[in-house]
């Protein structure tokens, strides 16, 4: 009995998503503890809401890191779907289609990635670094280089308004997560992302359509990364042609914070909403201790590292 | 005292606990050309990656010059003037001739600066003396394979090498291409070297070799002279062991439904094409050595290479083949050669593995989700009809047995149902008793009225378990054999190696 006991923790403790939730854990206490001002619902609900627009980017970055790929583009569509978006409502277009075309946008850079990287069969890791430049172009000519303020008053509420007092931004994080759980889980095509990064040969003789599967997720993440954009610019009330610049990079490291194998084929879910967490709550307790803004990007890199390696070295073990 | 250039004395080698090698002893005097025999797996190349310096014996000596000498890695085994040419070259395609010739013994002055003048000298000498035509400065990538060999060659000449060891080298070359490296070869010994020539061209082995080591199950079985014997003796020689292996009894064959009809498969236009029809019920062996183009003309058949012309007739009904995703959902299935490169994901449970193909069926029909019991229930279901004991289906593939890896990527296909069933090498490096299990299962599946195509590079299953059998030798298939018909080891290596047509 005693040893099914341990074997159940033992176990739970190499699941990588467990041990990001512990470091977590671990991260909130030690700030708590330093800081009087942390833990106070106004800071947690304040937390949430900044985390909310990286995590949103680095759900779509798990699907495509899952399948062994890597999306750098995602900072530059999400300002093009953004100014798209902002560019509609002030031609007096109707919000909800305003969104859609905003939505549309990102879906269609993303299955463009998608395209040049399954059927061009081009590296992944170049692909985006061009499309990195491309939509960031584009949103640069279409706004004059200028954010887009003016926007009608009723679009502060996918930013700012609140339903059931849960603030909106937090309601579409967790319903992303949610339909992206469910599909990882619950639906071939989930599994599909996952054998393919695991072993993409054998997901293509054990008849996976390999390519489609790709264009999906990378239509998936150009998709997530609207989102956020569109979140992003109802919190602001603008249109930023320069918004995102560097959220590629911490999507990834929400993404490999939360457990996920940056070479593909294991991960959750789940465990990138720890990820994406525990950069903000690390970014809000250096504030609160007025850490200097210099000293915080190193003390970011650091336990990035120390997290990869913690990772690594227990896999090399089992 | 012996006057042998390099003596082997009983040699031995195991590869955790199977013996590659017991007690192989081999000499060669200088100016001597060794031919070296066997069937796949006889132990060929781990004999040469002992004399090239990459595998150190378990236990023996080699002698060089009478002298013991250990050849700790392939830069000491070429310093002391042995060198290898493997199937495989080993050459910088972007480079020149002349940069690969002297890749890693760079001539220099005094200064460390290299000296061009020299080494474009020195190649052009070199590469006259085996009459190549081509330019020295010429990319390596443009070059023809037969003249990548003659640089490999010249590469092993300009290291002043004296035991020279070529792995199948003609295996790619064109008749005339072997004409001229055959030619070279005298030539070399001419001047002294001793060359060992591995070939499964027994044609060749018998124009060319002074005298012949045969090697069966990593023992020497016997070494002959070519104008002693007969190829046919050799054959014998090579393959002739009772055949213990129990294999399943074969039903009375009636007259079988032709379930695929493959007109014309054609993987690239100068490729010849191929064509033959497999039969409900039945086992279609396909025999060939390594090379043959047989894995290749079945990833072409089921689309996961791409087909230059495929013309295929399924139930009578024409059908195309452009991905393994076509073929599963016309219900072939593919269990590949490399059960952990492309059978399995490796670090996925047995679980998700054993579903990967069929996961679609265990959906909600309406809404499209997994229905997740079922789908275990299935797995496990079918893990224990196949014997494969697991802690939990949670459990990684990486941590089975290789027997056990196989059934998991069989069990993958029979929850598929498919109608025809490629099996490719499907008992490679299992042990003998899941060896018979396998074959009872293929057994089994013909049965129930599964076509199976199954590659093996064992001649006595391929005999064993196969209704039919069918040859392949250089890409095309060169001879079938009815299933009235008695097959022996002999027959099929005679097609496989092209010795004696019969």
């Amino acid at each position: 009995m005693a040893s099914e006991m341990n074997r159940h923790w033992r176990r739970a403790i190499e699941n990588p998503t467990v041990l990001a939730l512990i470091g977590l854990i671990i991260l909130c206490l030690a700030m708590t503890c330093v800081s009087d001002r942390f833990a106070t619902l106004d800071n947690f609900s304040n937390v949430a809401r900044q985390v909310s627009i990286n995590a949103i980017i680095a759900a779509g970055m798990t699907i495509v890191i899952l399948t062994g790929g890597i999306d750098l583009s995602v900072g530059s569509v999400m300002a093009l779907s953004m100014t798209f978006c902002t560019g509609a409502m002030l031609a007096h277009v109707p919000i909800p289609i305003a969104v859609l075309i905003g939505l549309l946008t990102g879906l269609f850079f993303g299955a463009i990635n998608g395209v040049l990287i399954a059927y061009a069969r081009l590296p992944a890791i170049i692909v985006t670094l061009a499309t990195m430049e491309i939509p960031r172009g584009l949103a640069l000519l279409y706004t004059g280089g200028y954010p887009q303020s003016g926007l009608p008053a009723s679009f502060a509420w996918i930013g700012q308004g609140e339903f059931i007092g849960l603030p909106i931004p937090i309601i579409v994080m967790l319903g992303v997560f949610g339909i992206l759980f469910a599909l990882l889980r619950y639906f071939p095509t989930g599994r599909y992302f996952f054998a393919m990064g695991g072993n993409e040969e054998a997901a293509r003789l054990s008849g996976v359509s390999v390519e489609s599967n790709k264009v999906l997720a990378y239509a998936i993440c150009g998709l997530t990364a609207a989102i956020s954009g569109i979140v992003l610019s109802s919190r602001l009330m603008s249109g930023q042609p320069n918004a995102g610049t560097g959220f590629e990079l911490d999507a990834i490291a929400a993404v490999v914070l939360g457990g996920t194998a940056i070479r593909g084929g294991r991960g959750s879910i789940v465990g990138t909403l720890i990820g994406a967490m525990t950069l903000g709550v690390l970014n809000n307790g250096l504030n609160l201790m007025s850490v200097s803004p210099y000293t915080q990007k190193v003390l970011k890199g650091v336990i990035i590292l120390f997290a990869i390696y913690a990772g690594s070295a227990r896999r090399n073990r089992s | 005292m012996s006057a042998d250039l390099l003596e082997l004395r009983s040699i031995t080698k195991r590869f955790s606990g199977i013996v590659a090698l017991q007690d192989v002893n081999l000499s060669l005097r200088s100016g001597e050309i060794l031919a070296l025999v066997g069937e796949n797996g006889a132990g060929k190349s781990t004999l040469m990656k002992i004399l090239s310096g990459v595998y150190q014996p378990d236990s023996g000596e080699i002698l060089l010059d009478g002298e013991k000498v250990a050849l700790r890695n392939p830069v000491d085994a070429q310093a002391r003037g042995i060198s290898i040419i493997y199937q495989e070259f080993s050459l910088v395609p972007s480079f020149s001739v002349v940069d690969n010739l002297f890749l890693g013994c760079e001539r220099t002055n005094r200064f460390g600066i290299s000296s061009a003048a020299e080494m474009r000298r020195e190649s052009q000498d070199i590469l006259k003396r085996l009459g190549a035509t081509f330019s020295i400065d010429t990319p390596v990538e443009l070059l023809s394979v037969a003249e990548q060999q003659f640089v490999e060659i010249a590469k092993a000449l300009l290291r002043r090498s004296r035991v020279l060891i070529m792995d199948e080298p003609t295996a790619t070359l064109t008749g005339q291409e072997v004409e001229r490296l055959l030619a070279i070869v005298r030539e070399l010994v001419q001047q002294g070297i001793a060359i060992i020539f591995i070939s499964h061209h027994l044609n060749e082995v018998f124009e060319i070799a002074d005298s012949i080591v045969c090697l069966r199950d990593g023992q020497r079985v016997g070494q002959l002279k070519p104008s002693d014997c007969s190829q046919h003796d050799l054959i014998r020689m090579m393959v002739g062991r009772d055949v213990s292996q129990t294999f399943p009894d074969r039903p009375a064959s009636g007259t079988k439904p032709i379930v695929l009809n493959v007109r014309q498969l054609q993987r690239k236009p100068h490729l010849p094409a191929t064509s033959f029809q497999l039969c409900a019920g039945e086992i279609l062996g396909i025999a060939g050595l390594v090379g043959a183009g047989r894995t290749k003309m079945v990833r072409a058949l089921i689309g996961a290479d791409s087909a230059f012309r495929q013309e295929l007739l399924l139930d009578g009904k024409c059908i195309r083949l452009r991905s393994p995703a076509d073929a599963r959902a016309m219900g072939i299935g593919l269990v590949p050669e490399n059960r952990q490169q492309q059978g399995l994901v490796i670090d996925a449970s047995v679980h998700d593995n054993v579903l990967l193909a069929s996961l679609r069926r265990f959906c909600h029909p309406r809404w499209g989700w997994l229905q997740r019991s079922i789908a275990k229930n299935a797995s496990r279901e079918q893990l224990e009809k196949l014997d494969v004991k697991a802690s939990s289906v949670h459990q990684p593939v990486r941590t089975f047995s290789g027997g056990n890896q196989q059934k998991i990527v069989l069990a993958k296909w029979l929850l598929v149902d498919c109608r025809i069933l490629i099996l490719d090498e499907p008992t490679r490096g299992i042990d003998v008793g899941a060896k018979g299990e396998i074959y009872r299962l293929i057994r089994q599946l013909a049965d129930r009225g599964v076509a199976i195509l199954l590659i093996s590079s064992e001649l006595a299953e391929v005999i064993g378990l196969s209704d039919r059998v069918m040859v392949m030798r250089a890409q095309k298939i060169e001879h079938v054999f009815h299933s009235n018909e008695s097959v022996s080891e002999e027959a099929i290596m005679s097609f496989a190696a092209g010795g004696n047509r019969g």
